[in-house]
């Protein structure tokens, strides 16, 4: 009888929690209504179902529970209700099902006019590719890859001179255009997801897979690998913002072609060691580091990593936080650096500087830290010297306090939260695994044993 | 007479199955360790797979616990945390309850339903518990090796299963792979009995046609993982030469961290087809014997025969059978041909018409029964309510359009747990309760057991209900955080909380099941051949439990289906299989 | 509907010693396995870096060893159905030879392969050929531990009866064996 009872409860409670939950899908932001229908769809069939043979199931126990005097019917089987219910559910099966397969067609049916943008998943981030004036993208294979590629691209395709890369976790579309998404993995198998999509699609490498949807709201969305890629899973994440035609194309046009980037000249060593003089003040003349101005040591470090930085800092996507003491004396020191080339040479000067390993400062118990260490390891290197690949500076042999101070700011919210610190979101959500002083210590005191 | 059942031919053919030579053992090893009897045996798979089953629930704590509370636990970070999703869901689905639902039910009840002394190659029986222990000891050193157990998920794919990045990529994923297929040897040596066994040494009378729906069940889902788990090992063999000898079956071209590999030219999809065609009748590897269970336990405590005897056993054949037509609707989003999808969506959703079918029956045979509510059918009522719930979001994930949405959020995790752990694992507790008495010749405790009966079934559907809209908000599976995204609001996390908290309770409740499986064995009322007054050939033994060899001098002679109950002008409310219609009655032997 | 009545169902399958019934479950199983590997040969080949490797022709003197082999298993059977002791030994005896002379002759195929730079994990083709061929050959090794088994027991001298179902089980496995073999061999050929 109880039975019963809580069998309705839970019927009744079902049904409620469904239709008062604020827990529900986003408001869509692409084409895939029919999607959203279909879903529509199969609520009410399931629902009714679920509802009525549970009812029927609590009706039954309450009505034929056991009494002394009474007797089971005895009934082997009855072959007209066995029919008639079969019947009834194949209805309701294909009722579900046709129009699943009518929008599923739509779904493998590619408009011919949709342009093609390109996806690039990587442990354990994302970046993009447009095809460029040509509408063509150019090949690509893993054999070109390397840091000064990274996107792989065939340098003899000429279809691939005018693409556009966008080394960037944040992808721009233009609303109310269909596109097509080619989706393409370097390593392992990533999933592009943007719920307000809602059509999704694996990343596999070897394959170039594909998802196709017309943006119709503009905003802002999350990106989410929803494939598992390993440990850093759950920190690999994008954007896709959709706008007007306009700001979309002025975006675009910010970002450099492959011929451009292939182009580049390296940094100019020569050229940057005056610049460097008005570091030297405070990193020290052989950019060894001096604590006492909280100038972390900048020799050894990839000069890749310090670009990015002094080109956050001169965005003000670094030392912008009220919070961000030391962070903010760099602002305007970054900013006497004029443009991208001085920047380059400043950052080539410094690579020509003795690798000195940083005097070790913070205490702490190194086989704590060791434990902790196997996940930053994933992308710093188990040595941690640092993996371009990966947009993970080095570690080992770098001012230890100074590891100390960000760890603190990741996990205080200081660095790593401005929205164009592409690479800092990450960390804050994995430098959030450190819960107090002493992990950070140990950690770091770990990553002193490293040099 | 009227009471003469429905299908029962009086007539029962001469035993054609030769007197078994059973192995007696003389030693206590021989007894009791190396025992070649079935029920030993059963038992033996039994406790192994409810003790590794239960460093499995641990790790769905250590799991909830950081979903739940998350930066709270210094102990679990992301990479640890992966190797708990990973051995969990693979201890759960196949070192317990495919070795629970085969290895202990199938040993145990095959023999007895079918009126047999024993399974028909005794040894090979003892060889299989042998040879999946060695497959439990080796996943557990895989926890102790090197960089821990594999946490590249339940699933492996490659390539991330053997690539660094993933925890246990060196050790733990190559003692995974060896486990996996040493179980599959020792599953395949234990497979064989329990079809062959089903086959030939059915005593006289006992016709495929009145086999009790357990075995129907047990039966089926042998043949479905004797057919689909060489698909596991084909995979595991194939990826253990790619991680060791450099072989590029499932591997691409990949830059791996910056680095270019070896590898070139494989198809991870390639790998997902073939552990599919395991993964999916794998399910029904899992549901198959707990519908067969579950309908005994319906019929035997709602007094009733099984309705549409017939219609049940057809459908469960074709479940079987179209469970092999059914597996890339795991992969709508994997990046195969999406063409499939028109194939894939049809068959799956075909395939919910005989699962329906299972389901009415088992709601008509309540109807017009005489219901007791006791403690075993308090599970059944528990498992069909479940099972609706899991079977109806199937129909969204099997429905491509449906599934592109969802899949990949916690809607599946909801999804799955529902209609493959939650639902199988009462009708396991059900089984338990209601079969306790034959092995032990004591009751459990009525009061101990429908606390946790409530406990389990109300808190399970606490955890995994609320959970689906996780899924539609768009939460990812599988990830150590949420962090922060614009979509999903405070709340969940508080959901995600109260989800942590009723599973800490769930799983506290199997406390009291552990204590009145140990209490009820010493102190438990004593139950006496038949407590239940059923029908099955295991309740009419002369002895309870068992002896060695079954059912003493002569085997039982069956004259009838295993649902005579409430036979209108029978005497009782049940006449058990080996009762001759009573024109035969002068020559039938006492009931013990 | 097929299953109503018992004699059916007993009439139809009792007719099988349960050991034999085993073995043709054993067999299915084999066959999906056998089955499952070629599927994904099917598959990996189609993926544009395919090197077929070349057959060597002692495959074929191999293929032939087997069929041999086959052959003289059935007449050992044949023997045993005719209770031809001595036959039945000298059969035995023969196929146990020539099942080593085929194990040894894909060895050396192997060796020949290895030695013309036809290694493990340079090429899928290649990767196939060992592991398919290894996984044959490891069935036809479990044969021989049945085979030693009822080679001794036909040495003590054991009743006709049961010589003649161990033999008869030996020479069914053979027989699947070479048709495994067969189909393998057809599907290198033809790649």
């Amino acid at each position: 009888m109880v039975v019963a009872i809580v069998l309705i409860l839970l019927i009744v409670g079902s049904v409620l929690f469904h239709l008062l939950s604020p827990w529900y899908f986003t408001p869509i932001a692409s084409n895939w209504t029919t999607i959203d229908d279909t879903i529509s769809i199969t609520f009410w069939v399931t629902g009714i179902v679920f509802v009525a043979v549970n009812l029927f199931m609590a009706w039954a126990v309450i009505r034929y529970r056991y009494r002394k005097d009474r007797r089971a019917e005895y009934e082997p089987e009855n072959k007209k209700l066995e029919w008639w219910l079969t019947g009834l559910t194949t209805v309701g099966i294909v009722a579900m099902l046709a129009p699943g397969l009518y929008v599923w067609a739509k779904f493998v049916d590619v408009p011919d006019d949709a342009p093609v943008v390109e996806a690039v998943g990587q442990q354990w981030h994302w970046s993009y590719r447009f095809p460029g004036k040509d509408g063509v993208l150019g090949t690509v294979d893993a054999r070109y890859v390397s840091d000064k590629n990274p996107f792989g691209m065939n340098p003899d395709d000429p279809n691939g001179r005018d693409d556009i890369l966008i080394s960037s976790q944040e992808l721009h579309l233009p609303i109310g255009k269909p596109v097509k998404m080619l989706l393409r993995s370097k390593d392992v198998l990533h999933n592009f997801t943007v719920a307000q999509f809602r059509v999704k699609m694996d990343l596999v490498p070897g394959l170039v897979t594909y998802i196709w949807l017309t943006p119709t709201r503009a905003g802002k969305f999350d990106l989410l690998c929803q494939e598992l890629c390993g440990i850093g899973h759950f920190a690999m994440r994008g954007s896709v913002v959709v706008e007007e035609e306009a700001a979309f194309q002025a975006w675009l046009s910010r970002h450099p072609t492959f011929a451009q980037t292939s182009a580049q000249a390296a940094g100019d060593a020569a050229a940057g060691k005056p610049l460097y003089a008005a570091c030297a003040a405070c990193h020290g003349a052989q950019g060894e580091g001096t604590p006492a101005l909280h100038a972390p040591k900048l020799s050894g470090q990839g000069d890749w990593y310090l670009k990015r930085q002094l080109k956050y800092y001169k965005q003000g996507a670094r030392g912008t936080h009220d919070k961000d003491v030391f962070g903010k004396v760099m602002v305007p020191m970054a900013a006497t650096l004029v443009d991208d080339a001085a920047i380059d040479n400043v950052a080539a000067y410094i690579k020509t500087l003795p690798d000195r390993p940083a005097p070790a400062t913070v205490k702490g118990n190194a086989s704590n830290g060791k434990q902790r260490y196997v996940t930053c390891g994933a992308c710093h290197g188990a040595d941690g010297r640092g993996v371009q690949a990966m947009n993970a500076p080095g570690l080992a042999g770098m001012s230890d306090w100074y590891l100390v101070t960000q760890l603190k700011n990741y996990k205080q919210g200081i660095r790593g939260t401005h929205p164009q610190d592409q690479y800092g979101v990450q960390m804050a959500l994995m430098a959030a695994i450190l819960r107090d002083d002493q992990a950070v210590n140990d950690l770091v005191a770990y990553i002193n044993t490293l040099r | 007479m009227s009471y003469v059942a429905h299908d029962a031919s009086a007539f029962a053919p001469p035993a054609e199955v030769r007197e078994v030579e059973l192995y007696h053992p003389k030693t206590w090893l021989g007894k009791y360790v190396f025992s070649q009897d079935a029920k030993v045996i059963a038992i033996q798979y039994a406790i192994t797979a409810i003790s590794i089953g239960v460093v499995a629930l641990v790790f769905s704590w250590l799991i909830r616990l950081q979903l739940g509370f998350p930066n709270t636990f210094s102990f679990i970070d992301p990479s640890n945390y992966l190797q708990f999703v990973t051995q969990h869901g693979m201890i759960m689905v196949i070192y317990l309850l495919t070795a629970l639902f085969l290895g202990a039910f199938g040993n145990y009840l095959i023999p007895l339903m079918i009126g047999a002394r024993d399974m028909v190659f005794p040894y090979v029986n003892m060889l299989s518990y042998w040879v999946y222990l060695v497959a439990v000891l080796l996943l557990v050193a895989s926890f102790f090796v090197p960089g821990g157990a594999t946490g590249a998920g339940w699933t492996l794919y490659p390539p991330q299963a053997i690539l660094q990045g993933t925890p246990g990529e060196s050790w733990g994923i190559i003692l995974m792979l060896v486990s996996l297929a040493v179980f599959i040897i020792g599953f395949t040596m234990g497979g064989l009995n329990y079809v062959v066994t089903v086959l030939q040494a059915r005593t006289r009378g006992m016709t495929l046609m009145r086999l009790p729906l357990t075995v129907w069940g047990i039966f089926m889902a042998t043949i479905l993982a004797l057919l689909a788990f060489p698909a596991l090992f084909v995979s595991a063999i194939m990826m253990i030469l790619d991680r060791t000898l450099g072989t590029s079956f499932f591997m691409p071209a990949i830059v791996s961290m910056g680095q270019k590999l070896e590898y070139a030219g494989g198809s991870p999809v390639l790998f997902q087809h073939l552990f599919w065609f395991f993964g999916h009748p794998e399910v029904y590897i899992v549901a198959l014997p707990a519908f067969g269970i579950v309908s005994d336990l319906l019929s035997v405590h709602a007094r009733k025969n099984i309705f549409g005897y017939r219609m049940m056993v057809w459908a469960i054949v074709a479940i079987g059978g179209l469970s092999f037509i059914v597996w890339a609707h795991h992969m709508y989003v994997s990046g195969m041909n999406p063409y499939f999808g028109f194939f894939f969506a049809t068959t799956t959703l075909i395939i919910a018409v005989p699962t329906a079918i299972k389901v009415y029956n088992w709601v008509l045979t309540l109807w017009r029964g005489n219901i007791h509510l006791n403690v075993p059918m308090l599970f059944a009522i528990g498992f069909i309510f479940t099972f609706i719930n899991g079977g109806l979001t199937g129909l969204f994930l099997g429905n491509v359009t449906v599934d592109v949405p969802l899949s990949d959020t916690m809607f599946v995790v909801a999804h799955f747990h529902m209609v493959m752990a939650i639902a199988p694992v009462l009708a396991v507790f059900g089984a338990i309760y209601h079969w306790y008495p034959k092995i032990t010749g004591r009751m459990l405790d009525d009061t101990l057991g429908k606390v946790h009966f409530w406990f389990t079934f109300v808190g399970s559907y606490a955890i995994y209900y609320p959970m689906h809209y996780l899924g539609f908000l768009g939460v990812p599976r599988r990830y150590y955080a949420i962090g922060g995204t614009d979509f999903i609001p405070e709340s969940v996390q508080s959901m995600n909380a109260g989800i942590t908290i009723a599973a800490l309770i769930v799983g506290a409740a199997q406390m009291v099941f552990f204590y009145n499986l140990v209490r009820s064995y010493f102190k438990g009322k004593p139950s006496g051949g038949n407590p239940w007054e059923a029908t099955t050939l295991e309740w009419q033994t002369p002895h309870t439990p068992p002896t060695h060899g079954n059912f003493g001098r002569e085997l039982p002679v069956v004259y009838r289906w295993a649902y005579d109950f409430s036979v209108p002008g029978a005497p009782q409310d049940f006449i058990p299989q080996n009762v001759p219609p009573p024109e035969a009655a002068t020559g039938a032997r006492d009931r013990a | 509907m097929a299953g109503g009545s018992t004699e059916d169902v007993h009439g139809s399958v009792l007719v099988q010693p349960t050991l034999k019934l085993g073995l043709w479950v054993l067999l299915a199983v084999v066959t999906s396995l056998f089955a499952l590997f070629i599927s994904a040969y099917a598959m990996r080949m189609k993926l544009g870096d395919w090197n077929p490797l070349p057959e060597p022709g002692l495959l074929w003197l191999n293929t032939g060893v087997l069929i041999l082999t086959s052959a003289v298993m059935e007449w050992t059977r044949a023997a045993a159905n005719r209770g031809q002791k001595d036959g039945v030994r000298t059969g035995l005896f023969a196929a146990g030879v020539l099942t080593v002379a085929f194990l040894a002759g894909q060895l050396v195929v192997w060796q020949q392969l290895h030695a013309s730079g036809y290694f493990l994990g340079a090429n899928p083709a290649n990767d196939f050929f060992y592991v398919l061929t290894a996984l044959h050959g490891l069935h036809l090794l479990g044969g021989l531990v049945a085979w030693g088994r009822t080679t001794a027991g036909v040495q003590r001298g054991v009743a006709l009866g049961a010589a003649r179902l161990s033999v008869g089980l030996c020479a069914l496995y053979w027989h699947y064996l070479l048709l495994v073999w067969l189909v393998l061999f057809a599907l290198l050929l033809s790649t």
